[in-house]
């Protein structure tokens, strides 16, 4: 029987480690690697240039090594549901193959394509390879549910054997096996488009620093194997000014294209350390990076809304400011605190920006000043960041703006120190806001403190050619610290989130029976968990430890005795705790949370 | 006793529901019973298991009532719908003593509002069962008006706790003051038992603070109103002068004064139990920070020895200079930007009552000395949480060992701690959670 294969590329847009290729090849006739874009979409989507670009190149790349294979790369425009029937029929396809994507949105694309094969009699072969372990197995091994902290993870990925070993890439030999023959107008229909095409106007001065790939990602692997000191005294590298620009040896946009296989990352990193430090397996913080990948991978996997607010089961519900003016100045690199303006330039001019600045410009926007949702924020990475995956992406988002993953410190970072700590020249400001670039050391992070005098010698006068700060943000910390606060405290059994100094540690077994007029004389009413605004009881007490949702349930607890009252741990949450959570979604989030602390 | 419908309760409900249907206006009127208390309707329950005909419908008040008492407001709502009994129970003034009112506009907010025919009935029905009412309001000015407009229609009430919120931007600042003010002093003039009143970031001035004190001084236990800037120190002192059974107290530092403290103070003033300060700056250098005498803070603790006096600082670093020169009776400390190596200093010798220190950012030289002057001092200290600082993992250690289990609150984060030559963060990890006598880690921020 003859065997057509095509090989869909989506994601893992490589020939080393690609196991689902391998199976396309695997006997087959004829093999054809497609990639399917739709132009249309391109141009509408809320995807910035820089990532096209990227992509552009990993397929250009891609379609180079095919052809030194005798092969080549078919992008094929279109919508996979349009172009799979006519690419079956035409070609005549018995097997399709890909790489398993483990995203809600991606399962239910390729749930259709799977189904739409069978219809065709075209066998499908999926593979998992983005991601170094099984999301379904993670979950399975936490009791069916994804874990919700990170040391959970941790834990479980403890138990796990290790990931597979990576496959080889694919040799000439075995393509020549499977030649398919490519028509003198394969470029007509098949070559990879440019960005014009994709009506993107491109400007001749591109500062793209990332160029997108397969060849370049080993190169970078290369380059990054070779700090071995770092390997070697296995420390966190401390950032400096210097870690905040764009690394020759980043490797984040290459494995989120897949250019780079994540489990070649991680044997190679496995291997030098052993080699380097003979001695038992390395730790998994070695595999920091990857490991946080894989966990937002898992808690996304089965949520649908994971990149929601609304209606997503761990996130918790924030009254966030709806302010489209804020939201654009913080976009844009327009807020006048310098420190987040030159990471937004950053962002939007090369598509990646160091993990502390996404700290630091998430933190603004969200807990720290703006009180804007994360969804925006996440939205403006979508468009501008190289590395965005879905999953990681909401995930960090929701983490920063501690609306899910349960950070247990509030604390906000400083639009000013922060930056002047991990870049104490300034030298970052001006490459990336060069208008700013003659302030001295001591007000470059600050110019709106600088005295005139000094703005007017470095030719940029706060408020005409610099913005002045959009906020104060002494002021707004001072808001959204209580702000936090009023929505962890509607959670009445959550203890997560640490405020620490207002007083959070709940104890509200201190509580005495009330006694006063206002109890007496209606048994029911009012004293749920504790008076609604006064904690008028045992030194400990915070003095707002109020916790009642009002409008739920006002009575709730009253038949419970005041004796019986304490913090009541999960395992022994009695439903009157459940009904004073308003939102019930919350309070599984929570209650899962505080399961994986066990 | 609580409540809880069995399997075979629930069944026989489920079977009563069509019948609940056919139910007619005469039996409800037959069965009405006028009482508030629950208490009457004791009957009912034995009633449940031997009636004949169980129905939704005649299910005793007091059962319908404890059910209500778990639902949400629109969840009532719902069911006061299916039979005249249930609207009847859905009226009960015991569910009305609680209300939050939630006004928010389309564009500025994610949330919904109450809805205005709800806010009407409540005006016109229940306002004087109201006791205990919270407004939040989003970011909108209109928001905050609407706040004032219902404040100023409940007159004939007697609530007890009031609390304006602000989810998002304060926008009850940006209400008319006049406007704001008279419709607090409805609510002040009217319910003349308030006990606790929240109206932090409002234009209340002094006058109104006046009609409050006027007509609710014997009542009042708490007060908050960080970031008033109307109120001026002798408003608030008028409070405390009168007001002597005031328990808790919110406020920004430039109302703290030695008088106040000394007011609290007095013979006939009940022990205060939280007074919190905030201390915001502007701009560096533009305000002047006053210090407060040593025996005023002393006069205080004598009087309420078990008081918790917590402070938020947001200020620059050179602005610290006033602070801590002398013992201080603060208990928690809040730094929510950076504070100088000297000012930590100052805390491990002046502050011996400190329990809880956040410190979120510093700059770049370690703190060891710091806190291990802290830990000797500060004998009651239980919690730290450090942001943006350094600390190297020996002197994080030596810290951890000298509080020991006393630390219940112990928030690192990674970054912060740097190992060194006795110490790598796993080795610091297993040593502080054997201090501890408890699994801890430091707190992480994923790398992304």
């Amino acid at each position: 029987m003859v065997v057509n294969s095509v090989h869909w590329f989506r994601k893992g847009l490589r020939l080393h480690d690609n196991p689902a290729l391998q199976e396309a090849l695997n006997g087959a006739d004829t093999v054809r690697c497609v990639y399917i874009l739709d132009p249309w979409f391109a141009g509408s989507a809320n995807v910035g240039v820089n990532r096209w670009r990227f992509l552009l190149e990993s397929l250009e790349d891609l379609d180079t090594s095919l052809r030194k294979l005798n092969s080549r790369l078919f992008v094929v425009r279109g919508q996979p549901t349009d172009v799979f029937p006519r690419l079956f029929k035409e070609w005549n396809v018995t097997r399709l193959t890909f790489e398993y994507d483990s995203e809600p949105y991606g399962k239910e694309r390729d749930a259709a394509i799977i189904k739409m094969a069978q219809e065709y009699g075209v066998e499908t072969v999926v593979r998992n390879t983005h991601t170094l372990y099984n999301p379904d197995r993670i979950i399975e091994m936490n009791n069916h549910s994804p874990p919700l902290t990170f040391k959970r993870f941790q834990a479980i990925v403890n138990r796990l054997e290790l990931p597979r070993k990576p496959l080889p890439t694919i040799t000439q030999e075995q393509m020549a096996r499977c030649r398919t023959q490519i028509s003198d107008n394969h470029d007509e229909h098949y070559g990879v488009p440019s960005l014009e095409e994709l009506g993107f106007r491109t400007q001749g001065d591109s500062l793209h620093v990332w160029k997108g790939g397969e060849t370049e990602a080993l190169e970078r692997l290369n380059k990054h194997l070779d700090r071995k000191a770092w390997v070697a005294n296995f420390e966190r590298p401390r950032i400096s000014g210097q870690s905040l620009f764009p690394s020759p040896t980043g490797l984040s946009p290459y494995l989120r294209f897949g250019c780079l296989s994540c489990r070649v990352f991680y044997y190679n990193l496995r291997d030098l350390f052993m080699k380097l430090r003979r001695r038992s397996s390395p730790p998994l913080s070695l595999f920091g990076q990857l490991l946080w990948r894989e966990f937002f991978y898992t808690a996304g996997t089965n949520n649908p809304n994971f990149d929601h607010m609304e209606g997503n089961p761990i996130c918790v519900q924030i009254p966030w400011d709806h302010n489209p003016e804020a939201l654009a100045k913080w976009a844009e690199g327009r807020t006048g605190f310098p420190w987040i303006d030159a990471i937004m330039t950053q962002l939007r001019q090369e598509g990646w920006i160091h993990h502390l600045a996404r700290h630091a410009v998430a933190c603004f926007l969200t807990r720290g000043d703006l009180w804007i949702s994360w969804e925006s924020g996440m939205k403006v990475f979508e468009e501008l960041l190289l590395d965005a995956d879905w999953s990681v992406n909401a995930g960090s988002w929701m983490w920063l703006s501690c609306s899910a993953f349960f950070q247990q410190f509030f604390h906000c970072y400083c639009p000013v120190g922060f930056g002047r700590r991990t870049d104490p020249s300034g030298d970052y400001i001006r490459r990336y806001i060069p208008k700013l670039k003659d302030y001295p050391n001591r007000y470059i992070y600050e110019p709106w403190n600088a005295p005139e005098s000094v703005q007017k010698a470095a030719n940029c006068i706060v408020g005409v050619d610099y913005p002045k700060p959009m906020i104060n943000h002494a002021e707004s910390s001072r808001l959204n610290i209580e702000r936090m606060k009023q929505v962890y405290q509607q959670l009445s059994h959550y203890r997560g989130l640490s405020l620490l100094a207002s007083v959070p540690t709940i104890q509200e077994e201190a509580e005495p029976p009330m006694s006063d007029d206002s109890q007496a004389s209606s048994s029911s009413t009012g004293q749920a968990s504790s008076p609604p605004h006064l904690s008028i009881t045992a030194p400990s007490t915070p003095p707002l430890s109020e916790s009642s949702s009002p409008n739920s349930s006002p009575t709730a607890s009253t038949s419970v005795p005041h004796t019986q009252r304490k913090r009541v741990r999960p395992s022994e949450t009695p439903s009157k705790q459940k009904t004073k959570v308003k939102h019930t979604s919350q309070a599984r989030g929570l209650e899962l949370k505080m399961d994986d602390k066990q | 006793m609580p409540f809880y419908v069995d399997a075979e309760g629930w069944n026989k409900m489920k079977r009563g529901r069509s019948k609940c249907q056919s139910f007619t206006p005469s039996e409800g009127r037959n069965k009405r019973h006028r009482s508030t208390t629950p208490v009457y309707v004791q009957t009912g329950s034995t009633n449940f298991q031997n009636a004949t005909e169980e129905t939704w419908g005649n299910l005793p008040h007091h059962v319908v009532l404890h059910i209500f008492q778990y639902l949400s407001l629109v969840d009532r709502a719902r069911a006061s719908s299916v039979c005249r009994r249930w609207n009847e129970v859905f009226h009960i003034p015991d569910l009305w003593r609680r209300f939050e009112f939630e006004l928010n506009q389309p564009a500025t907010s994610y949330l919904r509002s109450t809805h205005p025919d709800l806010i009407q009935q409540i005006i016109k029905r229940h306002a004087q069962h109201l006791q205990y009412v919270s407004f939040k309001v989003d970011s909108c000015t209109e928001s905050a008006e609407a706040a004032c407009n219902i404040l100023s229609q409940l007159v004939n009430c007697t609530i007890k706790t009031l609390g304006l919120i602000s989810t998002a931007r304060p926008s009850f600042m940006d209400v008319s003051q006049s406007h704001f003010v008279s419709a607090l002093t409805v609510v002040f003039v009217n319910s003349k038992s308030l006990s606790s009143i929240k109206i932090d970031d409002t234009p209340v001035d002094d006058p109104s603070l006046k009609v409050l004190v006027a007509n609710n001084s014997d009542t009042l236990k708490l007060l908050k109103m960080s970031s008033c800037p109307h109120v001026s120190p002798a408003g608030i002192l008028c409070v405390a002068d009168q007001c002597h059974g005031l328990r808790e107290l919110a406020l920004n530092y430039h109302l703290l004064s030695d008088e106040l403290l000394l007011a609290l103070s007095s013979e006939k003033h009940v022990h205060l139990e939280h007074l919190r300060i905030d201390v915001v700056s502007e701009n560096p250098g533009q305000t002047q920070f006053h210090t407060i005498k040593k025996s005023s803070w002393d006069a205080l603790i004598r009087h309420s020895p078990q008081v918790n006096i917590v402070m938020y600082f947001f200020l620059y670093e050179e602005e610290f200079e006033p602070f801590f020169r002398e013992e201080t009776p603060v208990t928690h400390l809040y730094f929510g930007r950076a504070v100088s190596k000297d000012m930590l200093g100052r805390i491990g010798l002046n502050c011996p009552r400190l329990v809880e220190l956040v410190v979120c950012a510093n700059g770049l030289e370690p703190l060891d000395e710091e806190l291990i002057r802290i830990a000797d001092r500060c004998k009651s200290l239980t919690a730290i949480g450090l942001g943006e600082c350094e600390v190297t993992c020996s002197g994080f250690m030596e810290f951890v060992k000298m509080c020991g289990g006393r630390l219940s609150q112990l928030s690192i984060m990674e970054e912060v701690l740097i190992p060194d030559n006795t110490y790598n963060i796993e080795q610091i990890h297993s040593e502080v959670s054997k201090h501890l006598g408890r699994i801890w880690f430091p707190d992480m921020m994923p790398t992304w």
